[in-house]
């Protein structure tokens, strides 16, 4: 670890262990999140979401094309996340690296297996043809946890999604809709991302802590209080009873964060 | 390309109601990233346009360096969500031409002498576009570069000027640049007048041409004064903080 890092994590655990964060949060609090939607005119879909100071905006772009063999009577969704270099002096331009790789398959499967999209819907011909949805996450401001961040961007921007059934009108078939209409979707499971530092877990971390942690965890709860993902991130570990609090945690700040993206998106 | 579609009528007035010599709408603010030595961004009708510089920084892999001077790498990046029909992620020929001749025209006004074997890393990335990005992205650079106060000659902007049903306008809109018949894009050091990029296509007469470019200057320096006010009210609202 550089110098600069190592300083912070003896300040950072030393504020833990008087129960306090650099910024001023208690250990279970999120920083205040934004959620902007219909932010990008040429998307059928966008959102920029802010927590704290990272930034994030999801565009949503829809195309017609052949289903996967495998699953001729299923839409097709495509998650891509960059890392541009204008969100911080880190990021390299070029091919998406291991990082962003991750991300993108987090949030893809965050997407894909809590099924907020009817992927059944998107089906035109079985085998042949089924629209293509393809989100893609632009990082704008990197300050942590951009897990939290990307996949609310997702839901959000895919909530305000609108099929652009009129502007591939020549390729549909008879009797399918030709008017533009919302992107079937189901209630979305919110989740809440912790790092822990020493024995301290620490929710929404930011740039600090991130770098810093020793261990990761990414749980995804839904409107049921069920838990519909969870992810494990870094080389340290978790106690069993730590990961209990983490999911306590997540239910908790999953109600708020999901009051919030429902307001933003209308519904 | 032709059109059945009118885009300036017997009046002078356009698709979108401006007549020959109106620009869009423009909105600027300066400072809006964290992480980001300086930072911009930039509304100009419908494209939507966000630039990070980073940098004067030690530039990376060694060999890029220049012993005696600064280089400037601009890195014009469209969103894959900013088009109609999904763009692939990454450069294309297009967006390393545009990065190019950006980059060219930024070094002519940073004061490249004073930071040898460094490099300004200036990154835009279009959101939305609508006609006119790469003067919309030089034009928010400028701004960032002041917001990271790298030390220039002049503030650089940019606008274009082109022609539609035979008539010469100034900043180009959506219809107008796909069925118009020229297009002309410059960017200028507004305090000397020097010509930082000039691209063209289509078809001018000499006048045309030289009428085009009186336009298109003129754009520069409306927009210019647009850039500094940006400047300004960014420090305003910090020495307002500061106040309080």
């Amino acid at each position: 670890m550089t110098v600069v890092p190592s300083i912070k994590r003896d300040y950072i655990t030393k504020l833990a262990s008087e129960g306090k964060r650099i910024d001023g949060r208690s250990f279970n609090q999120y920083r205040p999140i934004e959620i902007k939607t219909k932010v990008v005119n040429k998307a059928e879909g966008s959102a920029r979401v802010k927590i704290g100071k990272t930034q994030v905006l999801v565009g949503i772009k829809m195309s017609l094309g052949e289903p996967f063999a495998d699953s001729p009577n299923m839409g097709v969704l495509s998650t891509a996340a960059e890392l541009i270099p204008l969100a911080s002096p880190d990021f390299e331009a070029g091919p998406p690296r291991e990082d962003a790789i991750e991300l993108a398959r987090v949030v893809d499967r965050g997407v894909r297996e809590s099924e907020v999209v009817d992927v059944e819907k998107l089906v035109i011909t079985p085998g042949e043809k089924v629209w293509i949805v393809f989100i893609d996450i632009h990082i704008l401001d990197y300050d942590g946890n951009l897990f939290d961040a990307a996949s609310l961007g997702a839901l959000a921007a895919l909530s305000t999604t609108v099929v652009p059934a009129k502007r591939f009108e020549a390729e549909l078939p008879e009797g399918y809709p030709k008017e533009d209409y919302p992107l079937p979707m189901a209630e979305p499971p919110i989740s809440c991302t912790t790092v822990k530092i020493n024995d301290y877990v620490l929710f929404d971390p930011c740039f600090d802590e991130e770098i810093i942690a020793d261990a990761r965890l990414t749980v995804a709860t839904d409107n049921h209080g069920d838990i519909r993902a969870m992810q494990k991130g870094l080389s340290g570990s978790f106690t069993q009873e730590e990961i209990q609090k983490v999911i306590k945690g997540a239910l908790d700040n999953g109600q708020e964060i999901r009051k919030q993206l429902n307001h933003s998106t209308g519904k | 390309m032709k059109s059945d579609i009118e885009l300036i009528n017997s009046e002078g007035k356009r698709l979108d109601g401006r007549g020959p010599e109106d620009l869009r709408k423009i909105k600027i603010e300066a400072g809006v990233l964290h992480r980001a030595d300086g930072s911009c961004y930039l509304e100009w009708g419908g494209n939507k346009v966000l630039v990070a510089v980073y940098g004067p920084r030690e530039a990376l892999p060694r060999h890029t360096q220049n012993p005696l001077r600064a280089i400037v790498q601009a890195r014009y990046n469209m969103a894959a969500f900013s088009v109609e029909d999904r763009k692939r992620p990454g450069p294309d020929r297009r967006s390393v031409e545009i990065s190019k001749v950006i980059s060219e025209a930024l070094e002519k006004v940073i004061l490249v002498e004073q930071f040898p074997r460094a490099t300004v890393n200036v990154n835009i990335e279009v959101l939305d576009a609508e006609a006119g990005t790469r003067c919309a992205g030089l034009t928010a650079a400028g701004v960032a570069l002041v917001d990271a106060g790298i030390p220039l000659r002049d503030i650089p902007v940019a606008c274009a000027a082109g022609k539609i049903g035979g008539k010469v306008v100034l900043d180009l809109g959506k219809e107008e640049d796909n069925f118009g018949d020229a297009d002309l894009p410059i960017a200028i050091a507004p305090r000397t007048g020097e010509v930082l990029l000039l691209q063209m296509d289509g078809h001018f007469t000499f006048d045309e041409f030289n009428h085009a470019f009186d336009l298109a200057v003129k754009g520069c320096h409306t927009v210019s004064e647009l850039q500094k006010e940006a400047i300004i009210t960014k420090y305003q609202t910090v020495a307002e903080e500061v106040q309080e």
